[in-house]
Parts: structure tokens; C-alpha cells; sequence
């Protein structure tokens, strides 16, 4: 066990060097570079001080070759700081900080409305012997993961805010302006945890341990929760570091909708402003956080099924 | 026990279930009926298709999600439970009828603990509390004669063995004390020796808690050895039943008197085409095609450690003769097969082909050796490529070694088809519209297109049905007959294996422990696993006074 | 299962001669693919919604006369009806006649998308699983790398790095799920590579480019269509997502995330221009998840 939660943290480490590399060499083709967009903002047909520009290329290191650049950024990362931000003139580190608490709430809220209500969809519709009824369920997972994310915000706006008057349309206003975010991040994700549970539940249910436990006869309740859920939440368990990935990105789209401040609206501002150390640090933010979650998920599952454990686990390792 | 006439436990009349397809209804049992006295064994003997899986399930009404009960009664002890309601059958299952099922590697929950998985029994039908329930259940495997229950009930499925997976269904499955229970192919995913141990337990935990035993199964020997009645299932009728030996020595229907015909167990010796030929028992005149010395093979495990699969393994096949690789599962007679076909690279060892050593041949010396052997697969049904037609599937091999032109590829496609017995027609059919003999056929045909002189066979018929298998082992025989035709034939069944080889090699845990003229094997068999083995054949008491114990005794 | 088993094998052919005869198989064939179809009428409405936004991406002049560019001020914001079926816009422009004309866009962008992340994605998972060993692991453990940046993040790092437009837009959106596709790939080679009838090739003396190109690729390829298949519908709402962000086509195109970025402005008094393209985007994407699972579904039942 010990030495699996090594080789996991280990691996996690490695994951999230080469994150920081792809993300630099991304933005290492940029055609255009950040200072020329800074020191213009848009006014970039005339009249910028050529040293002015280098001076200020020199100042965040891009006068350097890319190699050099490359090791001298990886070592500062090492240390905990991932420069500055063009735009904002701060830390990167800080401004990701800033923003991070609102975002957190939110990914959070998703999260947990999304395992909530995809979960409770596909239990719902894999046990009840009604067809009609199972039917209708398993066709509300595909709905939800066809629809635009920020559309389906929109039209909660439309309906609760200027119609129904019930929650507030915009900004960071307390636990009631959550729920409208929260629910529009959570449609698309609770829909995948619905379709992978149910499809998963499924095929337990179809195993030849379920007629087992059938012939000693136990009832319904208690062959789905206590003999198939618990099987059938380990697909389930191992999709959820790329769901909080996509919550993340989501929350993007969800705060622009919103006009609620956070991680996502300052990705959104830094991709705007080409702010190359903002945009890069986020996407390693992004990376750390699912290796995390995933570094979770993995000391986890051997909890959950005891033959990964005895195989010293294998979410990582190719066949 | 025959001649009891007290009322039948157990009666199952005019059943009829059938299963709801995408396109239509397909009737898988139509009528079938049967009778269980208290303590009796009887044996439900049928064909994969037969529909006696289905019935089985059907007395504890545990069918598929799109199976319907149509019709019948399955009188329990004066209650007809399909009329009963989920609610009234639960408190059957489990406590009053057990059930065993087929495949022991995929019927525990594998999350869960033994001791929990039997202890649930126990706990449902309030035979004990949260308290007593863990001693209970190691009380029931121990009943089930597994080893050291007390280590068992804290581990995981995973970590025991086959045979003692199923020991501990058996424990779930005489927990409770029933006075019935639905043996479902209980042992047919076992190798020979555990089934026997197996059976031999389960029969007599009933003889002696006065059990009776529904025993479903497609060997006809097991059957013979184990109930006191057996009934014949065919497309969903039971077209015969009555006493076991009654059945075994005079059988009425036809169908009846074909599969014992096919059942390798109970048939001994088949009178081969070439059965004459090879009457001097010892030194075969024919020259040596294949001989492998020393053949080692060791497969690496984590952490630098490795395992040997084949340890020091010789054998020798001769030009238009058979040798039988025999073997339990894990017993490294595939992985030596595949050796010999260069398919898997030895550690160490050397094998020479034709006079040639092919031991480290590559290049056109491999392609030779590819062109010369050949191997048929065990499953047919994953041998083919789905998306060729059959004419694609014959004519790969020339293909490959660009032999002839197109008409002349698909002619002699024809000629092979003819050799196997398929018509013509099937040449442009897909594998997925033909049945798992003609796909066997099919592949023998592949395997014969390059004209080769040996084909290794890796059990080439223990996925089909008894009397496929005898139609397949004769076509064999008959393709070899007259031609140089060199078998190397892998299988754990040594009732097939007495049908078609000359010499027999039998394999443990890597080496060879024993090799002879089948004759000699058979008749007088040196090594003591060799002895074990012979014993586990099914059908052992039924052989003495059958046709075929004659026959086998010509021989020897 | 041993009773579905029962089932399947009374299914089974049986053993011996009695095929049936070519053309009245195709017969019955064509008359199982018309009750296929008559069963599931959600499939067939989805299929035509899809073949409607093809054709509209190609011929919009087929749905509307209408300019999308050019409005009549004096009609501005009419609510939908039968001058305008989806209504106007703050400009007087006919939103229907937008909806229809930015299809090309919308669908162009996507086709991207989904060829660079088919073609870069495929050749990956083939060449890791075909090779094995140490490739296998190089490219594995840079497609794990891929796999932990979440996909918008990747595609706007990506955007930074390239600049807006439709084009580049798509390609961001497509190298984003590139990974995806190796992954698959790779999976599907493996396990055909696996299967007993490739050795069976081999072991009669096939050579490797034939089992490749023969029995490998045309058995592994299926999942990897009904993935392209999905994918397509990831990113139409992928590319719309970007767009609605303001980084796809410039202003007055009427691609339709911008559409709805456009109607976001005036949600209060002008529902239509938000709520109909969504729709017209949620439509195109539940019929290709429609379609991608009836192919899938085909499959599994071979």
C-alpha cells in the first residue's frame, strides 16, 4: 500500500512537470508576443517606443532563447512562483488566489449537486421495474450533456430571474446567487455521472453474483444497494478527476454568464489580454488540481475493491 | 432409492419459458417436466441450447429480465412457485431450495468477504444474528469441505482458488439446511480432478443431510456417475427420462442414444477409419517430423521475478501420427504448443523441424515453418476474423504466400470446403452465420490449405457440444487417414484424447511427467497423476457393462 | 447469463448444410433495416435534423431568401411568428435567416475539429498500440499529460497562443481531444491485436503490414468512428462555447455561439435571440449522440 501511494505521488509529480512543459511550449509559438499587446492595448498601428518594448521584453525575460527561458521559468515554478501577470502586474500565484475561493464554493456546489442528482437519476432508473418510467430517466442524462452549458444558464436566468423573480441573475451575492450558477454547472456534469452509473449498474446488475445473491434471497433494495452499488461505483469513481476538470473549465462560461468573479473570469480576461503567464499558470493550476483528485481516486479505490489492492493498483499503468 | 414412491419433492409439468428478443419471441423451453423425490439425485443432461439451464432457474423462478414463465407449474413441497409472489419466493430461495451456479470465477461478489457472503444466507432468513452469523458461516464451509474456513472467511474471492470458490458457493448454497438443491453445471469450469473432489462432496453432503440434488449438466458420464434418475433435455422437452443405469444401458430415444453415442467419456475407444492401421502397439515406422529437447519457458513477473510455465519439456511427433498434449489448465501444454510454432519465443531449449533447427529461425526459415505448421484454435468462435467471409478466411494462408491466382484460390477454397463437409455456399457467409462446428470446420480447412504437415490442435473441440465434438474428432481422423498428416493435439480431456491420439505426453505444472502409446496409457498408466486423471474421468461406474468398456479393453 | 446463453444457442445456427439463399437474405435484410428504423423514430428525426444542417452549412439559400447581414431597423426585436419564424434581432436582421447562414460556420469550425482530432489522435493510439513497448509508453505518458489539462483550458491556452477566429478556434477545440482518441485507439488496437484470429493470421504466415491493414485496422476502427461520431457533437458545443466567449468568428458573422452572445445582451426583453439558437445547437448535438449510440449499439450486437 505504502508503495503504491508513492508510485502515485510520484507519477502525480511527473504529470504535472509535463503539464507545465506543454503549456509553456503552447505559448511558446505564440506569432505575437505578449509586450507588443501590452504596450499597445489595441493602439498598435504607430508610436510605440521600440525601447520601450525592449526594455520591457527584457524585464519579463523574452529577449532570452527559449531554452534558457524554459529552465529559468521551471526553476522559478519549482519555488512556488509562476511570474507575473502581464495585465494585472501581480504575481500570478496571487491573482489565481484571489479568485480561487468563489470558484472553489462553486465547483464544489456543482459537484456535489451534480453526484447528487446523477447519482439519484440512475439509481432511480435502473431500479424501478416500470418501463416507461426507466425510460424516460435514462433519456434525461443524454439531454443534459447536449446542451449548451452557458444556454442552459441563460435560460435559468430567463426563467427564475426575469420571469419568476425568485434568485438573483448576477455577481457573488451570498448562497442565493450560488444556486443558479451551481445548477447550470452541474446539468452537464450530473449528466455524465448519470449515464456512467446507470450504464455501469447495468452491467453489474447483469452479473452472475447478482443471481447469487438473487437464490439466497435477497430482495431488490437490498441486491441494489448493498451488492451492485458499490461494484458498479467504481467506473463511476475513477471518471471523477475529469469531471472536476470539467466543472473547472465550465466554471469559465458559468461566470461569464454570471458575471461572478473568480478563476473563470479571470482565465476568460487573461486570454483576452494575451496574458500569457495567467493563462499558463491556470492551466497548470487546472492539471494540479485533477492530478490531486485523481491522486485521491486511486488511494481510494482499493478501499472500494479489494482486487486492486492485490494488484497493487492500475489506473495508470497501460494494460 | 429408485423404487421409493412417496411423494415428489419437487414437479415441474408443462413448463414453457421463452426469451424476448429484439426481433421476436424465441421459445426456449416448451413443455418440459420433470420430478424430484426428497434425497434423490437427478441429473438434467442436455446440449448447450437444450434449455435445461433454463429450467433449472426456472424452479427458483430466477430467469433473465426479458425471459417469461408462459406456462407450467413447479410444485415446492404443494406449492406451485409460479404462482408465488416475489415477496412469498424469497423466503424459498436460499432457506428451502439452494443453488450452485455454473461458473465459480464470476458468482462471488468480489467486494465482499467469504465469511459476509455466506453469512448473508443466514442473516436474510433470520437463521442467525449479526452476532452469531459469522461463526455460522464458517460452520457452513467447513460443511463444504473447505480448508481452513476460518482464513477463508476473512478473504476475498480473488484470492482463492477455483475449487474453493465453488466451495463456498456450496456453503451460500447449504447454509440454511434446504431440502433442495439446483446444481447448475457446478463444476464445469473446473478442471478434472477438482470436479471430481467437487461432485464427490456435494454428493455426499446430501446423502447425508438427506438432500435432494437438481443436477444440470452436459456430460452425460457425469450424470451416469452421480444421479439415481436422469432426465434428457432437447430443444426445450424432456424427451426421455427414468433410472440413471436404465438410461445409460438402454436408452428409448434417439436423440438419447446419440449423445451417448458422442459421449466421449462413456464411448471409450472410436472405431478410427484407420483404427486397423496402427495395431503394432510399439516404435512407429513413420520418420520424426517434430522433436523438441528441453524446451524451457519462463514468463517475467513484477518486480524482476519470474515464473516457469514449461520446465524441460521433450516430445517427439512422427509424420501421420497423433500425439496428445494432456494437461489441467496452467499445466504450460498451450505455451509449449506455441513454442513448437515458434508463436511464443522459448527461454531456452531446442526444436527441430523436418531435419531443420528451427529453434531461432527467422526470416524465410520462419516462413517456411509457417508454412508447414499450422494450428487450429480452441474457440471458433474467436478465430475467425468476423468481417471476412469464409471464402476470405480459407484462402488467407495462400494469400500470404501468394499461392495461385484468384479463380485458383477460390477453387481450391471450394475443394477444402468439400473436404470438411461444408457446402459450397458457405463460402460467402460471414463466420457469425454459422454454428460453432461448422466454424471449427471452417478453421481446419484454414488450417489445410498450404497442404502443411503438421497442425497443432489446441483443444479444437472443447467448446463445442458432445456430439459435435465426435463429428469434428472423426473428421480429424479421417483427414489424417491415408495422408502424412502430422497432429499435435492439446487437450484436458483424456476421454477425447483416447479417440484420436497414438501417443499421449501428460503434462503438470510444466514437465512432462508421463509419455506413451495411448494404449499403454490407458491400460497401465506409470505416473500416479497420470493414475488420478483417468480416475477423474466422468462416467467411470456407467463404462463397466457399456459397449465401449469393451472396446477399451480389445485395445489394451 | 447461462440462461441468455440457453437463448443465444437456440439462435444458433444449426450444424450441417441449409444456408439460406443470397438475395432472399438481402431481402429480409433490407426489410429489417426498415422495421429498425420504424422502431426507433427518434433516430430516424435525428438523422434528418443533422442531413437539415448539412445542407443549410452548404445551400442555406435552400431555407432562407432572407440577407442575415442586412436588417430592417424599423423591424427590430419582433418576436417570432410567421414573418419571422425565430424574430429579429436588436438590428431588425432575421434570426432565423442568421441561425441558417451560420451553420456553414458552426459546421466548418466542427469538421476541424474533429478531422484534427481523428487524424492526430488516431495516428497516435495506432502507432502506441501497433508498436508497443517503449513508443507504446512515450506517447501513452504524453497522452496522460494531455488527459490532465482540461479541455477548455487546453483549447484556451491554445486560442491564446494562435489568435480568434473560426479556423483557429477549431483547431484548439480539436487538439484539445486529440488524447481522447489515442486513448481509444490504442484500446481498440490492443485488444484486436490480442484477439485469437490475429494470431491465427500470423501464425499462417500473414505478414504484419497485411494483419494491419487487413484485420486490425478494420476490426479497431468502429469505436473510434462512433468516438468521431460523439466527438462531433463535443465540439459543436466546445466551438459554440469558445465563440460564445467571444474568440470565434469576427462580429457581424453570425456564427451560433456568438448569436447567443449577441441575444445574452438583450435576454430580458428579447428571449428568441438566446433561447432559439441554443436550440437549434442542443438539437444538432442530441441528434449526432443519437446517431453515434445506434452506432454503437450496432456494433455491440454484432
Amino acid at each position: 500500500m505504502r508503495r503504491y501511494a508513492a508510485l502515485r505521488l510520484a507519477q502525480a509529480a511527473g504529470v504535472l512537470w509535463a503539464a507545465y512543459t506543454v503549456s509553456f511550449l503552447v505559448l511558446d509559438l505564440l506569432p505575437g508576443d505578449p509586450v507588443s499587446a501590452m504596450a499597445g492595448q489595441g493602439a498598435d498601428q504607430a508610436g510605440i517606443d521600440p525601447a520601450q518594448i525592449a526594455r520591457l521584453k527584457s524585464q519579463y525575460g523574452f529577449d532570452e532563447p527559449v531554452p534558457v527561458q524554459y529552465a529559468h521559468h521551471l526553476g522559478r515554478a519549482l519555488r512556488g512562483d509562476l511570474g507575473d501577470s502581464v495585465s494585472a502586474g501581480r504575481p500570478v500565484t496571487s491573482v489565481i488566489g484571489e479568485a480561487l475561493p468563489s470558484t472553489l464554493q462553486l465547483v464544489v456546489a456543482g459537484l456535489a449537486l451534480a453526484v447528487l442528482l446523477g447519482g439519484g437519476l440512475a439509481l432511480a432508473a435502473t431500479y424501478t421495474s416500470r418501463r416507461w418510467l426507466r425510460q424516460l430517466l435514462l433519456s434525461l442524462p443524454p439531454l443534459g450533456v447536449s446542451v449548451p452549458a452557458f444556454w442552459a444558464g441563460l435560460m435559468l436566468v430567463e426563467v427564475f430571474s426575469f420571469r419568476a423573480r425568485l434568485l438573483p441573475a448576477f455577481g457573488n451575492g451570498g448562497p442565493r446567487g450560488l444556486i443558479l450558477p451551481a445548477v447550470t454547472l452541474a446539468i452537464p456534469t450530473g449528466a455524465v455521472v448519470a449515464q456512467v452509473l446507470a450504464k455501469s449498474l447495468l452491467t453489474t446488475l447483469d452479473e452472475p453474483y447478482v443471481q447469487t445473491a438473487r437464490a439466497k434471497g435477497a430482495g431488490r433494495p437490498r441486491i441494489h444497494l448493498r451488492h451492485a452499488l458499490r461494484n458498479a461505483s467504481l467506473p463511476a469513481l475513477t471518471v471523477v478527476g475529469v469531471l472536476v476538470g470539467q466543472l473547472m473549465a465550465n466554471s469559465v462560461v458559468t461566470e461569464t454568464v454570471f458575471s461572478r468573479n473568480g478563476l473563470g473570469r479571470v482565465t476568460a480576461a487573461a486570454v483576452t489580454a494575451q496574458d500569457i503567464p495567467l493563462v499558463q499558470g491556470v492551466v497548470v493550476f487546472g492539471a494540479l488540481v485533477f492530478v490531486l483528485v485523481n491522486l485521491a481516486v486511486d488511494l481510494l479505490c482499493p478501499l472500494l475493491d479489494p482486487r486492486i489492492a492485490a494488484a497493487g493498483g492500475r489506473r495508470w499503468s497501460p494494460a | 432409492m429408485t423404487g421409493r414412491d412417496d411423494a415428489p419433492l419437487l414437479e415441474v409439468a408443462g413448463l414453457h419459458v421463452s426469451y424476448l428478443t429484439r426481433t421476436d419471441r424465441v421459445q426456449a423451453v416448451r413443455g418440459a417436466g420433470l420430478d424430484v423425490r426428497p434425497g434423490e439425485i437427478v441429473a438434467l443432461v442436455g446440449e448447450s441450447g437444450s434449455g435445461k439451464s433454463t429450467t433449472a432457474h426456472a424452479v427458483l423462478r430466477l430467469l433473465a429480465p426479458n425471459a417469461s414463465l408462459d406456462a407450467g407449474t413447479v410444485r415446492f413441497a404443494g406449492r406451485d412457485l409460479a404462482a408465488l409472489s416475489e415477496r412469498e419466493l424469497r423466503t424459498v430461495r436460499g432457506a428451502r431450495i439452494g443453488l450452485v451456479p455454473q461458473d465459480p470465477g464470476v458468482s462471488l461478489n468480489p467486494v465482499k468477504r467469504i465469511g459476509e457472503q455466506v453469512a448473508e444466507v443466514l442473516r436474510l432468513h433470520g437463521l442467525a444474528t449479526r452476532r452469531t452469523a459469522p461463526l455460522g458461516a464458517v460452520e457452513a464451509l467447513e460443511r463444504a469441505g473447505m480448508p481452513e474456513p476460518q482464513v477463508r472467511a476473512r478473504q476475498y474471492p480473488h484470492e482463492l482458488s477455483g475449487g474453493m470458490r465453488q466451495r463456498a458457493l456450496i456453503a451460500i448454497a447449504i447454509a440454511a439446511g434446504p431440502e433442495l438443491i439446483v446444481a447448475d453445471e457446478p463444476t464445469s469450469a473446473l478442471d478434472v480432478t477438482v470436479q471430481r473432489r467437487i461432485l464427490d462432496h456435494l454428493q455426499h453432503l446430501t446423502e447425508e443431510s438427506g438432500t435432494a440434488v437438481l443436477l444440470v449438466t452436459h456430460d452425460l458420464g457425469v450424470a451416469a456417475d452421480r444421479a439415481s434418475r436422469i432426465a434428457v433435455m432437447s430443444q426445450g422437452r424432456v424427451v426421455e427420462s427414468g433410472p440413471a443405469r436404465r438410461i445409460i444401458e438402454d436408452p428409448q430415444d434417439a436423440y438419447t442414444r446419440r449423445l451417448l453415442r458422442s459421449a466421449p467419456s462413456l464411448t471409450a475407444v472410436r472405431a478410427r477409419p484407420r483404427h486397423a492401421a496402427p495395431a503394432q502397439p510399439s516404435e512407429p515406422a513413420e520418420p520424426v517430423l517434430v522433436t523438441a529437447e528441453n524446451l524451457v519457458k519462463d514468463f517475467p513477473l513484477p518486480r524482476g521475478r519470474t515464473v516457469r510455465a514449461v520446465d524441460e519439456v521433450g516430445l517427439t511427433v512422427h509424420r501421420g501420427r497423433t500425439l496428445a498434449l494432456v494437461g489441467e489448465s496452467g499445466s504450460g501444454k498451450s505455451t509449449t504448443a506455441r513454442m513448437i510454432l515458434r508463436l511464443v519465443p522459448p527461454t531456452s531449449g531446442r526444436i527441430v523441424f523436418d531435419g531443420e533447427d528451427v529453434t531461432a529461425a527467422g526470416g524465410a526459415a520462419l516462413r517456411r515453418l509457417r508454412r508447414r505448421a499450422q494450428l487450429v484454435y480452441q474457440n471458433p468462435y474467436a478465430s475467425l476474423d468476423p468481417r471476412f467471409s469464409i471464402g476470405e478466411v480459407i484462402t488467407e494462408p495462400l494469400r500470404a504466400f501468394r499461392v495461385g491466382d484468384r479463380a485458383s484460390r477460390a477453387a481450391r477454397a471450394r475443394e477444402l470446403l468439400d473436404r470438411v463437409a461444408l457446402p459450397a455456399a458457405t463460402l460467402d457467409r460471414r463466420p457469425a452465420e454459422l454454428s460453432g462446428g461448422q466454424r471449427q470446420r471452417v478453421a481446419i480447412a484454414r488450417a489445410l490449405a498450404l497442404e502443411p504437415d503438421l497442425v497443432v490442435c489446441d483443444e479444437p473441440v472443447s467448446a463445442l457440444d458432445v456430439s459435435v465434438q465426435a463429428q469434428v474428432l472423426d473428421l480429424l481422423a479421417e483427414l489424417q487417414d491415408g495422408t502424412g498428416l502430422a497432429y499435435l493435439f492439446i487437450s484436458h480431456d483424456l476421454a477425447v484424447v483416447r479417440q484420436i491420439a497414438h501417443r499421449v505426453a501428460v503434462m503438470r505444472a510444466g514437465r512432462v511427467v508421463e509419455t506413451g502409446e495411448t494404449g499403454a496409457i490407458f491400460g497401465d498408466p506409470a505416473h500416479d497423476y497420470t493414475r488420478e486423471l483417468l480416475a477423474a474421468i466422468p462416467g467411470g461406474d456407467a463404462r463397466i457393462g457399456a459397449p465401449g468398456a469393451r472396446l477399451l479393453e480389445e485395445r489394451t | 447469463m447461462s440462461s441468455t446463453l440457453d437463448a443465444l444457442g437456440v439462435l444458433d445456427a444449426a450444424d450441417g448444410p441449409g444456408v439460406p439463399e443470397p438475395a432472399a437474405r438481402r431481402r429480409a435484410g433490407a426489410a429489417r433495416t426498415v422495421r429498425f428504423l420504424l422502431r426507433r423514430p427518434g433516430l430516424v428525426l435525428s438523422v434528418l435534423v443533422l442531413a437539415a444542417v448539412a445542407l443549410a452549412s452548404f445551400w442555406p439559400g435552400l431555407f432562407t431568401s432572407r440577407d442575415p447581414l442586412t436588417g430592417v431597423p424599423s423591424q427590430a426585436f419582433r418576436a417570432p411568428g410567421a414573418a419571422h419564424w425565430f424574430g429579429t434581432d436588436e438590428l431588425g436582421r432575421d434570426l432565423y435567416a442568421r441561425v441558417v447562414h451560420g451553420a456553414a460556420l458552426s459546421l466548418k469550425a466542427t469538421l476541424i475539429a474533429v478531422a484534427v482530432s481523428f487524424a492526430a489522435g488516431g495516428l497516435i493510439g495506432l502507432l502506441a498500440g501497433f508498436a508497443g513497448r517503449w513508443i507504446d509508453d512515450v506517447l501513452m505518458r504524453c497522452v496522460d499529460v494531455l488527459l490532465s489539462i482540461p479541455a477548455l483550458f487546453l483549447s484556451l491556452a491554445l486560442v491564446t497562443a494562435l489568435g480568434y477566429g473560426t479556423v483557429k478556434v477549431a483547431v484548439a477545440v480539436g487538439v484539445a481531444s486529440v488524447a481522447t482518441f489515442a486513448r481509444v485507439m490504442r484500446s481498440e488496437v490492443l485488444r484486436v491485436r490480442q484477439a485469437v484470429f490475429v494470431e491465427a493470421a500470423r501464425s499462417c504466415g500473414t505478414r504484419w503490414y497485411a494483419v494491419l491493414g487487413r484485420h486490425v485496422l478494420p476490426n479497431a476502427i468502429g469505436p473510434v468512428l462512433v468516438l468521431a461520431t460523439l466527438d462531433f457533437g463535443t465540439a459543436v458545443l466546445a466551438v459554440s462555447s469558445l465563440s460564445f466567449l467571444g474568440y470565434g468568428a469576427a462580429p457581424p458573422a453570425p456564427e451560433w455561439g456568438t448569436l447567443i452572445s449577441d441575444g445574452r445582451n438583450y435576454l430580458a426583453n428579447a428571449w428568441w435571440m438566446t433561447a432559439l439558437p441554443g436550440l437549434t445547437i442542443a438539437a444538432t448535438v442530441l441528434a449526432t449522440n443519437r446517431i453515434a449510440r445506434a452506432l454503437d449499439g450496432e456494433r455491440g450486437r454484432r
